[in-house]
C-alpha cells in the first residue's frame, strides 16, 4: 500500500503541490488573442503574444474574476491590490523574455481544502494561488525545434498547497479534489491531457521523529492523478534507498516516465535560475472593491464535499453514492433535477449509476448531453413508484427514451404499457390459471413451492407482462395457501 | 514661398487656399532630405511612400476635408526610429532591429496618420534610446545643423536635427531621462515631454517602460501643443495611459503669465554651468519677471540622488525590456555553420552580442545585476524608494509655485566624440532632466538664446502633473519675448 511506503521503512514523506490551471476564458490574459485549442499553428497570435517591440500588456478582467473565484473556493483570503510583476528568464517558447505572473502580492493566499482521507477528512493549508500567463509550446524534431505561441500568455492559476501531505494517495487526492472544484467553478476545464490541468510535485523525506525538513525534490509536469501517485511512490522509494546508502539528496528537478515508473533528473540546483522578480511597469496593480468580492462570493456553487454530504443526509445516498454523483457539477445536478421530480432519490442514484452512465459511456458522451432529460428520468422513476410500470418496462421505455428523447408517459401510452394492478382483474387470471392447472396445484400444495414461478410465468403470459408482479405474487400466494385449510 | 518659417497651422492656410499641395509640400521636405541629410543623418529611413500618402491627402482636401476634422492635414512629419510604423522598418537605432519591419502602427502614428498628417520617415537616434547624443546609434552618428562638429544630442537626436534642419514639418521623439528636451535644446527647437501616461507607449519600442514617454519637437509652441493633442489621450491598449481628458492646449495658449509663481530650483545652482548657458538662463528670469511672473527659490534636497536612482531603474527595466530580442522570432540573428549542434546560450549570447552596441549592453549588465536575487533590495527596491521620495518633493513644491524654471543641460551641444567615452560625464549631463521623468512630470525644452559660438540654448519648463497648459503657456510667452525668435540654423 503506498500509503505505508515511508513509515514501514522509518521515514516520513513531506509533499506539497503546485496545480497550475489554465483559466477558461475566450481571450488570453494580456491580450485579445482567442484561446481555442483547436487553432493552427501560431494562429491565436499577435503582436503581445510574439512579444513584438511596443507591444503592451492589458488584463483580462474575466481572467481576474475567475481568480478569485477559485481563491474563495479554495478558502483563500482575497488581496484588495494584488501586482503582476515580472519573472525573467530566456527560453525560446517564452516570448518577451520574461512571463509576467505574481511574485511576492499574489491575488489569493491562506487557504485550505477538505480533502477526504482513509481516516475522515483532513484540510490541507494552501498557501498562495497567483496569476500568471503560460508559455508556447516547443516541439522538438531531430535537428530542429518548432514553437507554436497559441497557448503563450493564456492565463493560468498557479495554486500552491503547503507541504503538508504525508503519502501518496493524500496528494493525488488533494489533486482530485481542486480539480473538482475548478471544474465546478467552470473556470477550468481540467484536461489533464491537454495541459490545461498541470501538477509540479515537491517531496522530500524525513526520519520519523524528526523536525527538520529533507532536501526537496521537485517532479514537474505531471499528467494524470495515477501518474502522482506513480511518481511520489517512486520518488519516496528512491530516496529513502539514497539516505539508507549513506549518500545525500540533490535538490533537483525530476520528470517522471510513465512508461519505466521512474523519476528521472532533468536539472540540479546549481543550474537553477535567478529570475530577477520586479513589478511589471506595463501594469497597474489589480485593485478589488469589497463588494466586487462579495459578488463572486455570492455566486459560488455549492463544492462538491459539501454538496455530497448533503446528498447523504438529506436524500439518505450512501457514501460512495453521493461521493460519485457530486463527482462532476452537471451529474450532481441532473441528479438533483431528477430526484426532485421522481421524490426517490435513492432509485435515482441508482439508475443514474448504472442505467444512465452505462449508456454515456458505451457513446462515449458527457451528462451535459445525455439525451434522456432529469426530469424525464424522474418521471419514468415515479411511475414505477407508483405501480404504472414494472421495472422491467422502465428499462424498456428508457430504451426508448434513449433514442427517441420524449416524456416517458407519452411512451407507455404509445406502447400501452400500462401495468395491470388492478387486484380483481388479476384475481381473475389467477383463478383462471389455476383452474387450468390442477395438478400443478396439487404438486404445489404437496410441497412443491418451487412451481411459484411456473404459476407466474403462466399469468405474466397471459397479461402479456403487464400484471404487476407484486399484486400477482401476494393473490398467488394467498390462493395457493387457502386450500390448505 | 517660404515655407520653412511656416507654423503648421500656416501650412494649412495655403494647402487649404491650394496654393500649394500636400504633394509638393511632401516633395519639398524629400528633396532637402536627399539634398540636405547626407551631412546630418537624421534619417534611417525614408518613406518611399510619402508621396503616395500624400496624394491621399490632396484628393481629401479637393473632397472639403477640414482642419477641424483633421487637425494635422497634410503636414509631413518624421517619426523617431523607436515607434513602430506599419510596414516600414523600425530599428530602434540597433542593428538588432536592422530587417524588422512592424506589422502594426503605433497608437501615437496611428493617430496622427488619422489626423491626416505624412509619414516621410523614421529618425536616428541613439541605440534603444540609451544616450544622450545619437552617437550610440548604429547608423552613424546624428550631427547638429548649427555645427556640424557637434552632437545634435539624444536620444532623439535625428527628431530634433530634422526639425531645426527643416526637414520635417515637426517629429516624434520620447523622452526616457530628458531624451525630447536635451536634443531639442541642443538644436535650438521646442520640445514636449508629457506627464507620465499622457501618450500611449502602445507600439514604441520600451526602453524604460516607467519613464519613457513620447512627445513632439517643433518650430514653435503652438505647433507643439497642437500635435501633443493628436497623440495624447487613454488608450485601451496601454493600461498605464490616464482616462484625463486631453485639452484643446493650442487653442488655449496665452502668454499673459502675470501673478504666476516661477519656482528656481536652488540645488541647480552648480560651477558647472557654461557661461552662455547661465546668461541665457538668467536672461529668461528676467523676461519673466518682467512679465509679471513671481520668482520664487524652492529646494529639491535629493535632486543629487537623481543620476544613480534613473540609471538602476531604468537600467532594470531595460534589461528585461530587451530581453525579447534573443533572434528566435525577428531581429538579428548570430549566423553559424551548424545551428543544430549549436547551445542554446551559445546561440542567445552571440545573437546579442552582436545585435546590441557597447551602451546597451553596459546597461543590460548593470540591469540584470540590480535585479539579482541579493542585490534587488539593496539596488531597485533602494531606487525605488528614493524615486517615491523625489516625486513627494516636486508635489512638495508645487504647493508654492505653478512652474519650476531651469537650464536643460549645463552646456550647449557639445563636440562629436568628446564624451562618448567617458559615460560618467555623459551621464552627468541629464542632471535637470532626469528627475522630471522619475516624478512622471511633464517638461519641456524652449529655445532662448543663441550662445557666443552660434550654438542654440533653450531653458525647461517642468510643472505638476497634467499642467501642460501652464507649461506651454510658460513656454509661449518666453518664446514671444526672445531676442532669438526664429532664428534657424544655415544648412545648405
Amino acid at each position: 500500500m503506498s500509503l505505508n511506503v515511508s513509515s514501514d521503512r522509518g521515514y516520513e514523506a513531506v509533499i506539497g503541490l503546485e496545480i497550475h490551471a489554465q483559466l477558461k476564458t475566450q481571450s488570453k490574459m494580456f491580450c485579445s488573442d482567442s484561446t481555442t485549442f483547436e487553432a493552427g499553428d501560431n494562429e491565436n497570435t499577435s503582436p503581445v503574444s510574439v512579444g513584438l517591440p511596443g507591444s503592451l500588456p492589458v488584463v483580462n478582467k474575466k481572467a481576474i474574476e475567475f481568480s478569485v473565484k477559485t481563491g474563495l473556493a479554495l478558502g483563500c483570503q482575497i488581496r484588495r491590490t494584488s501586482v503582476f510583476s515580472r519573472k525573467n528568464y530566456f527560453y525560446p517558447d517564452l516570448s518577451k523574455g520574461y512571463q509576467i505572473s505574481q511574485y511576492d502580492l499574489p491575488i489569493c493566499y491562506n487557504g485550505g481544502v477538505r480533502i477526504k482521507t482513509e481516516n475522515g477528512f483532513k484540510r490541507i493549508p494552501i498557501e498562495r494561488a497567483h496569476m500568471e500567463e503560460d508559455a508556447g509550446k516547443s516541439t522538438h524534431q531531430g535537428d530542429y525545434t518548432l514553437i507554436n505561441y497559441n497557448r503563450a500568455g493564456i492565463p493560468l492559476l498557479e495554486i500552491v498547497s503547503g507541504p503538508d501531505m504525508h503519502s501518496a494517495i493524500e496528494a493525488a487526492n488533494y489533486a482530485r479534489t481542486v480539480w473538482q472544484i475548478v471544474r465546478y467553478l467552470g473556470v477550468c476545464d481540467g484536461n489533464l491531457e491537454e495541459g490545461s490541468l498541470r501538477c509540479d510535485v515537491n517531496v522530500s523525506v524525513r526520519k520519523i521523529g524528526v523536525e527538520k525538513l529533507g532536501t526537496k525534490v521537485e517532479i514537474k509536469n505531471i499528467n494524470s492523478f495515477r501518474f502522482i501517485e506513480k511518481a511520489i511512490d517512486f520518488e519516496i522509494e528512491r530516496q529513502i534507498d539514497v539516505l539508507e546508502s549513506g549518500q545525500k539528496i540533490i535538490q533537483e528537478t525530476r520528470l517522471f516516465d510513465p512508461d519505466k515508473n521512474k523519476t528521472f533528473s532533468m536539472r540540479t540546483k546549481e543550474d537553477a535560475q535567478d529570475y530577477r522578480y520586479f513589478p511589471d511597469p506595463d501594469l497597474l496593480p489589480v485593485h478589488l472593491t469589497e463588494e466586487y468580492i462579495e459578488n463572486i462570493q455570492k455566486s459560488l456553487p455549492e463544492l462538491p464535499l459539501d454538496r455530497s454530504e448533503r446528498f447523504q443526509k438529506t436524500q439518505g445516498l450512501p457514501e460512495t453514492d453521493a461521493a460519485l454523483l457530486t463527482s462532476e457539477k452537471a451529474l450532481a445536478d441532473y441528479f438533483e433535477m431528477a430526484a426532485t421530480q421522481s421524490g426517490n432519490p435513492k432509485a435515482t442514484a441508482n439508475w443514474i449509476m448504472t442505467e444512465v452512465l452505462k449508456e454515456l459511456n458505451a457513446s462515449g458522451k458527457s451528462i451535459l448531453d445525455c439525451p434522456v432529460s432529469p426530469v424525464h428520468l424522474g418521471k419514468l422513476i415515479h411511475e414505477i413508484d407508483q405501480g404504472q410500470i414494472s421495472g422491467k418496462m422502465a428499462k424498456v421505455i428508457f430504451q426508448e427514451m434513449w433514442s427517441h428523447p420524449r416524456d416517458p408517459l407519452e411512451i407507455i401510452k404509445e406502447k400501452g404499457l400500462v401495468q395491470i394492478s388492478n387486484t380483481s382483474e388479476i384475481e381473475k387470471i389467477v383463478d383462471q390459471v389455476l383452474k387450468l392447472n390442477v395438478s400443478a396445484v396439487a404438486e404445489y400444495r404437496s410441497g412443491k413451492t418451487k412451481l411459484l414461478g411456473f404459476f407466474v410465468g403462466a399469468i405474466m403470459k397471459e397479461t402479456k407482462g403487464k400484471a404487476n408482479p407484486e399484486i400477482v405474487n401476494e393473490i398467488l400466494n394467498k390462493k395457493l395457501a387457502n386450500h390448505e385449510g | 514661398m517660404e515655407i520653412s518659417n511656416l507654423s503648421i497651422k500656416e501650412t494649412q492656410k495655403i494647402l487649404l487656399e491650394k496654393k500649394i499641395s500636400a504633394y509638393e509640400l511632401t516633395q519639398y521636405y524629400l528633396d532637402r532630405i536627399e539634398k540636405l541629410d547626407p551631412q546630418i543623418n537624421s534619417y534611417i529611413t525614408v518613406n518611399e511612400k510619402a508621396l503616395e500618402e500624400a496624394k491621399a491627402i490632396d484628393q481629401k482636401i479637393s473632397k472639403g476635408a477640414t482642419i477641424e476634422s483633421f487637425s494635422l492635414l497634410g503636414i509631413p512629419m518624421g517619426i523617431k526610429d523607436m515607434l513602430c510604423t506599419k510596414g516600414i522598418k523600425t530599428t530602434a537605432g540597433s542593428k538588432m532591429l536592422e530587417n524588422f519591419i512592424p506589422p502594426y502602427d503605433s497608437t501615437v502614428v496611428s493617430r496622427l496618420k488619422n489626423q491626416g498628417a505624412i509619414l516621410l520617415g523614421k529618425l536616428n537616434q541613439d541605440e534603444f534610446a540609451m544616450g544622450s547624443s545619437s552617437e550610440t546609434s548604429y547608423y552613424g552618428p546624428v550631427k547638429n545643423p548649427w555645427n556640424l562638429d557637434c552632437v545634435a544630442g539624444g536620444s532623439s537626436g535625428g527628431s530634433a536635427a530634422a526639425v531645426a534642419a527643416e526637414l520635417a514639418q515637426f517629429t516624434i521623439g520620447t523622452d526616457t531621462g530628458g531624451s525630447i528636451r536635451q536634443p531639442a535644446h541642443f538644436c535650438g527647437v521646442v520640445g514636449v515631454k508629457p506627464t507620465y501616461g499622457r501618450v500611449s507607449r502602445y507600439g514604441i519600442v520600451a526602453y524604460a517602460s516607467s519613464l519613457d514617454q513620447a512627445g513632439p519637437l517643433a518650430k514653435n509652441v503652438e505647433d507643439a501643443a497642437l500635435i501633443l493633442e493628436t497623440i495624447a489621450g487613454h488608450d485601451s491598449m496601454d493600461s498605464t495611459t490616464s482616462q484625463r481628458k486631453k485639452e484643446p492646449w493650442s487653442e488655449n495658449l496665452n502668454a499673459n503669465i502675470k501673478g504666476l509663481r516661477v519656482g528656481l530650483v536652488k540645488e541647480y545652482r552648480t560651477d558647472q554651468l557654461y557661461p552662455d548657458v547661465e546668461k541665457v538662463y538668467a536672461e529668461s528670469i528676467e523676461t519673466l519677471k518682467k512679465l509679471g511672473a513671481e520668482i520664487k527659490e524652492i529646494s529639491l534636497p535629493l535632486t543629487e540622488f537623481g543620476i544613480p536612482v534613473y540609471y538602476l531603474i531604468a537600467s532594470s527595466e531595460a534589461s528585461s525590456n530587451l530581453a525579447r530580442y534573443d533572434g528566435v522570432r525577428y531581429g538579428h540573428r548570430a549566423e553559424f555553420k551548424n545551428l543544430s549542434a549549436v547551445e542554446l546560450e551559445k546561440f542567445y549570447g552571440q545573437t546579442r552580442g552582436e545585435g546590441f552596441g557597447k551602451e546597451v549592453q553596459r546597461r543590460i549588465m548593470l540591469g540584470t545585476y540590480c535585479l539579482s536575487s541579493g542585490y534587488f533590495d539593496a539596488y531597485y527596491n533602494k531606487a525605488s524608494q528614493v524615486r517615491r521620495l523625489i516625486s513627494n518633493q516636486y508635489q512638495e513644491a508645487f504647493k508654492s509655485c505653478d512652474v519650476l524654471l531651469s537650464p536643460v543641460t549645463t552646456s550647449p551641444a557639445f563636440k562629436l566624440g568628446e564624451r562618448i567615452s567617458d559615460p560618467l560625464t555623459m551621464y552627468l549631463n541629464d542632471i535637470f532632466t532626469i528627475t522630471v521623468n522619475l516624478a512622471g512630470l511633464p517638461g519641456m525644452s524652449v529655445p532662448f538664446g543663441i550662445s557666443k559660438g552660434g550654438l542654440p540654448i533653450g531653458v525647461q519648463l517642468v510643472t505638476a502633473p497634467f499642467e501642460e497648459q501652464k507649461m506651454l503657456n510658460v513656454a509661449y510667452a518666453l518664446e514671444m519675448n526672445s531676442n532669438t525668435k526664429g532664428a534657424r540654423p544655415n544648412v545648405s
